[in-house]
């Protein structure tokens, strides 16, 4: 069982179309939005089903993030999800 | 292997009508220094918020002023409006530039005194004069324009105190097509109070007439409304003339012209709507041209133009102190600089830019002041790009009536600083401490340990 809080219920986001510009299409509703490279990579990350802790660690790999504070950042990202109904997010056992 | 810039991850939502006809939404450009003075060089020798001022830009306003309607009516003066923003260095500008002063209580009247304003040079208005501030006034030869008829009852009094010939303006409010009603002030020439008052004042004999004053109202974007003004003002001048020989030395048109801000009610950025000054001076000129007196005989023209001379001289630097996601999921951006030296932002939609480049995708953002009051709103909703705590930013157009109607509340009012029209700054108000604010009080004996 993973740790942290996952997402989950994520057919509308595993459903998203992202292109390498960051065109983001949601198939469900027609709209259309504009992602920034650390967005586009935050997003495959929980398609792939990674949880918040791993994602973090993968942006401060992947990007210079030193001094920044990715784990507020990652987290309100995800809410920002959840609130244009993309997706939900729980704590395992919860 | 290296890594990539790192942004906040962001997704923003495509919304309609971003591009129309009307042209795109504006982009956010940082403004990385003042009249060639870094914003942040500025803000580490003086601290956040500050108050700025441009000298230049004041030169340049009261320029275009005076070059617009002198070109039209050369018999123009301009009176700067003190209540608009009385700071000494500020006034002092103006009055360099050859602008009289305009004051509407007899705190002003002594702060342009203080200035170095010759009496002769001050227009005294406003509905609160005192027998005490009449006197000195009409001792001075200063212009004054009487609101209602006990106060001139009042200048009867102290005419015949001092002994002295007195003359007065008095000021008439009328009504425009593109304006709304503003008629507290003065006498109404339209229902005939206004040729009242004149047969009252000549039946005193005590009071000489010699001008007329008329304040249209405030943010006036039509330059229509002057001329319907002025046609009405030499009307009545022309009246005076013919049934009762007065010849006016001067009509006053108050001020209310609009500057480059943009209402919250307006769609169009104000930049685009307010008409450029001369279209004014076309309407005023337009207007005066109803008088039908000999040519040597032509009033002054007095304006009283103050927010469209100063409010894009002035601008707030300020820090971004938090960034928030509210309950509903709107961003918020809180900044040092509040409602409470920025009370304008309930009129306007202040440009706010940051100070620094800035990468990122921008997101409707609330700007929040850093009071602990719920109305403490400078932006209630603006396209912004990400910021980070301690970036700084600049609010624009904000010389008017800020340095004058702020108050000192819950934080002490920060400095003011002028950029001298060669590129120097200096302090013009200090930053206040607290000192300041506990030299005014007093503590009685039973409080005392």
């Amino acid at each position: 069982m993973q740790k942290g809080l996952v997402m989950t219920g994520n057919i509308r986001l595993q459903e998203l179309a992202v292109n390498e510009s960051g065109f983001v299409f949601d198939p469900h509703t027609g709209l259309t939005y504009t992602a920034n490279e650390t967005a586009r990579y935050v997003i495959e990350q929980l398609k792939a089903g990674s949880n918040i802790e791993n994602i973090v660690e993968g942006v401060k790999a992947e990007f210079d993030a030193d001094g920044r504070d990715v784990y507020r950042h990652v987290l309100e990202f995800i809410h920002n999800l959840q609130e244009q109904g993309l997706s939900s997010l729980e704590a395992p056992g919860e | 292997m290296s890594r990539k810039p790192y942004e906040k991850p962001m997704l923003v939502k495509h919304q309609l009508g971003m591009l129309n006809k009307y042209g795109s939404v504006p982009s956010v450009e940082p403004m990385l220094s003042i009249d060639g003075v870094a914003v942040a060089e500025l803000l580490e020798k003086y601290g956040s918020p500050l108050f700025v001022f441009s000298e230049q830009s004041i030169v340049d306003k009261t320029e275009e002023l005076n070059e617009a309607f002198k070109l039209r009516y050369p018999k123009t003066t301009v009176a700067w409006s003190y209540k608009t923003n009385y700071l000494d260095a500020v006034c002092k500008v103006f009055h360099r530039e050859g602008s009289w002063a305009e004051v509407v209580s007899e705190f002003e009247y002594d702060k342009a005194i203080h200035n170095g304003v010759p009496g002769s040079r001050i227009i005294f208005n406003g509905p609160l004069k005192p027998a005490d501030a009449l006197e000195k006034a009409f001792r001075n030869k200063s212009i004054v324009n009487l609101d209602n008829f006990d106060e001139l009852q009042t200048a009867e009094e102290v005419a015949e105190k001092i002994g002295e010939d007195v003359s007065i303006g008095i000021r008439v409010n009328l009504g425009t097509s593109a304006t709304p009603p503003w008629g507290r002030f003065g006498f109404n020439l339209d229902n005939g109070q206004a040729r009242d008052a004149v047969r009252r004042l000549l039946a005193g004999g005590k009071l000489s007439l010699n001008g007329l004053h008329c304040h249209l109202g405030t943010f006036i974007q039509q330059p229509e409304a002057y001329q319907e003004q002025t046609a009405k003002l030499s009307h009545f001048a022309n009246w005076l003339r013919e049934e009762h020989s007065i010849i006016l030395d001067y009509i006053d048109v108050g001020g209310g012209i609009a500057s480059c801000n943009t209402l919250h009610t307006q769609y169009l950025p104000g930049s685009q709507t307010t008409p450029p000054l001369s279209r004014f001076a076309e309407a005023v000129s337009s207007g005066l041209s109803e008088l039908t007196c000999q040519p040597d005989d032509y009033p002054t023209l007095f304006l009283e133009t103050g927010r469209a001379l100063i409010d894009d001289a002035g601008y707030i630097l300020t820090s971004v102190i938090a960034n928030k996601r509210l309950p509903d999921g709107q961003r918020s951006v809180v900044i040092d600089a509040g409602v409470n030296i920025l009370f304008t932002a309930f009129w306007y939609k202040h440009e706010i830019v940051p100070a620094q480049a800035v990468s990122g995708t921008p997101e409707q953002a609330i700007i929040h002041g850093p009071l602990c009051m719920n109305i403490d709103v400078i932006r209630p909703s603006l396209l912004f790009p990400p910021v980070e705590v301690g970036d700084k930013l600049v609010i624009k157009s904000v010389g008017a009536y800020n340095v004058t109607q702020w108050m000192q509340f819950i934080t002490y009012r920060p400095a003011v600083v002028m950029i001298s029209t060669s590129g120097d700054d200096a302090i013009i108000r200090r930053a206040e401490d607290l000192s300041t604010i506990t030299d005014m009080e007093e503590v009685p004996g039973w409080l005392q340990d």
